[in-house]
């Protein structure tokens, strides 16, 4: 199978699983285009995460742009599919069962079963993420100083990005 | 609207929904761009407040349900709104809008991230925003995890979760292949615990 269909398929699979959002798949898609395939360097896949967080829509854009990174146009086109083909079709099927099933019990065990385990993969996310820039650490430093702004104060993430990319160019870290 | 209207249940309102599937596009399009830093936000402000087309009920139960199938939350949400309006048409139409707009912006700045992400300022300014971004997720997973319950069983999946995919750097499909059905069988047999 050629190089795009075989990352195509990747990410269309680990799209298709990936209940609690794309956080929950990313550290997947970085062992895939960095570690397995070599891709992306490890710098590129933080850069253009950090670049899908700054722009406007959906915070799962940025797999798109790892897409484009790892091959081109038609690498950012598969991915685009990947990601929102699986989830049209899911959340139709969601839409048609409903009214039955929202409270079931198998839909109760499956969201409250799933949460910690999502959530797990998620720290997971952060986690990768923080390693793959190899900052020193005054990187750490900055992430921690931004995990306690989210959750202590009412700023827009935007600004906390903008404060990053200040913090960048100055050369605090 | 009772309390078990589903944001998907057709059910007899006083509020209205879109007038035209124009109406739909044109209400997400402007959500997707305005949604720096989420979208959740402008979506439950706009939707809710502003058009009035969900109750506040109506819409984190369509969240919920957004959380129950793979793929961005809000996304699914949106597919389930639109779809709602304006059936497949609508579903399709409401997608269109949300990610239209963004990912034109977001590939334009992939495209100059290709030519100039290499030069030292940028190198510097990303490397800040890569860290910052990280602290967002690490945030987020601390918010949700204080709804936790305060139970040894979800804390060992979580711990497990992160082990399996953060430290041994396994794949997706092995962690959640061996944490899922454990977990859900869990839930299914022991709701409490």
């Amino acid at each position: 199978m050629s190089d795009l269909g075989a990352f195509f398929l990747h990410f269309l699979l680990l799209c298709s699983m990936a209940i609690g959002g794309l956080s929950v798949v990313m550290p997947d898609m970085y062992r895939y285009v960095v570690d397995e395939r070599a891709l992306v360097t490890p710098r590129q896949f933080a850069d253009v995460y950090a670049l899908g967080q700054a722009a406007p829509g959906p915070n799962a854009l940025w797999v798109p742009l790892v897409g484009l990174q790892a091959a081109g146009w038609p690498g950012a086109i598969a991915a685009t599919i990947a990601v929102f083909l699986p989830a049209t079709l899911f959340s139709l099927v969601a839409v048609t069962l409903h009214a039955r099933s929202e409270n079931s019990r198998l839909a109760l065990a499956v969201r409250r079963g799933l949460a910690p385990v999502a959530l797990g993969f998620m720290f997971a996310s952060g986690w990768v993420l923080l390693r793959s820039a190899e900052h020193g650490w005054q990187g750490y430093a900055l992430a921690f100083a931004a995990t306690l702004a989210v959750l202590f104060t009412r700023l827009n993430p935007l600004v906390l990005l903008a404060g990053g990319a200040l913090a960048g160019i100055s050369g605090l870290i | 609207m009772g309390a078990h209207g589903g944001v998907l249940q057709e059910e007899p309102r006083i509020a209205q929904g879109p007038r035209s599937l124009r109406e739909l596009f044109v209400t997400f399009a402007r959500i997707g761009v305005s949604g720096f830093g989420g979208v959740n936000f402008w979506m439950r402000r706009v939707l809710v407040q502003q058009k009035g087309w969900l109750t506040d009920q109506e819409y984190l139960e369509g969240f919920a349900m957004g959380q129950l199938v793979p793929g961005p939350n809000v996304y699914n949400l949106t597919v389930m709104i639109g779809h709602r309006f304006g059936g497949w048409r609508g579903a399709l139409l409401a997608v269109a809008g949300l990610i239209g707009p963004p990912l034109v912006i977001v590939l334009s700045l992939g495209a100059l991230y290709q030519s100039f992400g290499g030069t030292p300022i940028v190198q510097r300014a990303l490397g800040g925003m890569g860290a910052v971004a990280a602290g967002l997720i690490l945030a987020n997973g601390v918010s949700l995890a204080a709804a936790l319950p305060r139970r040894a069983r979800p804390w060992v999946l979580l711990l497990a979760a992160f082990f399996g995919m953060g430290v041994m750097r396994w794949p997706f499909i092995y962690v959640m292949g061996a944490l899922g059905p454990l977990a859900i069988a869990l839930a299914w047999m022991r709701p409490e615990a």
